[in-house]
């Protein structure tokens, strides 16, 4: 069986609408970015699927998903690194309690 | 290098992303959630291999698989007293359902009405890795934004020291 491009589309879709809902609902700050991963995950499926379907000599999804991680991982490193400089001030992870701008 | 894309083996990556999204959106304990990220990372680097991304697969293994999982469970090692904060009551907001429900069809019609091009068969060729490699270090290529790429890493580590770091505020 041969598939094209649209299922992974689709796919993309469903797991960036998935982070989405776990980025707005969840209220400890871990699984928010675990949601933000998720999302960015989702984006790379479809820059690599596209990269391989629509240009795949000069492979240029392929280079904006490598860029795409670059960023990420450091977002994920700096969120990290703020649940822990927040729980270290707060006791407390929970995104309902970071109203305060300065500590 | 096949020149299609196997039915079977997307369909048994998608189905292990998606039931780990829902599986880390509905777990209650932050490190079952922690794993099922990891499950659908893993499945992501299936995808990409399936795709003939292999440079791409490898990173994400290495860097979300491993790096970020890792980084993961030691701040919520790190952020809970005890074993019982792990569990938490299960968030549920049905504006946010609504919205990203919406979002999904939105994207999904989206992806059904405008097709992409000329990209139903699959391109029988695929560069190799060592052609990405060339490419990704020519001047004509990409290495500026490789540079750049570098730059905002030690920007994000030199953050990350000083927000985490103890001692006076």
């Amino acid at each position: 069986m041969r598939i094209g491009v649209e299922p992974f589309l689709m796919l993309a879709a469903v797991l960036f609408s998935l982070g989405l809902y776990g980025a707005l609902s969840k209220k400890a700050t871990v699984q928010l970015l675990m949601s933000l991963e998720l999302m960015s995950i989702a984006v790379n499926i479809n820059l690599v699927a596209l990269s391989r379907f629509v240009t795949p000599q000069t492979m240029e999804g392929l280079f904006f998903a490598v860029f795409t991680m670059v960023v990420s991982a450091a977002e994920i490193g700096l969120g990290l690194g703020l649940v822990l400089a927040i729980y270290r001030q707060a006791r407390t992870s929970e995104v309902t309690n970071l109203s305060e701008l300065k500590g | 290098m096949t020149a299609t894309v196997s039915g079977i083996a997307f369909g048994v990556l998608a189905a292990l992303c998606v039931g780990g999204s829902v599986g880390m959106l509905a777990s209650k304990n932050i490190v079952h959630a922690a794993f099922w990220l990891l499950e659908v990372t893993i499945a992501a680097a299936g995808l990409f291999l399936l795709l003939d991304a292999d440079y791409v697969a490898i990173v994400q293994l290495l860097v979300y698989a491993v790096a970020v999982a890792i980084l993961m469970i030691f701040s919520i090692m790190i952020t809970l007293r005890r074993l019982d904060d792990a569990v938490r009551p299960r968030d549920f907001s049905a504006v946010a359902a609504a919205l990203s429900a919406v979002f999904c069809a939105a994207m999904l019609w989206a992806v059904r009405a405008f097709p992409v091009g000329h990209a139903q068969p699959l391109p029988a060729v695929a560069p190799d890795i060592a052609s990405f490699g060339k490419l990704l270090f020519s001047a004509q290529g990409w290495s500026l934004p490789f540079e750049i790429a570098s730059l905002i890493l030690t920007a994000a580590l030199v953050g990350a020291v000083w927000w985490t770091k103890e001692g006076d505020e």
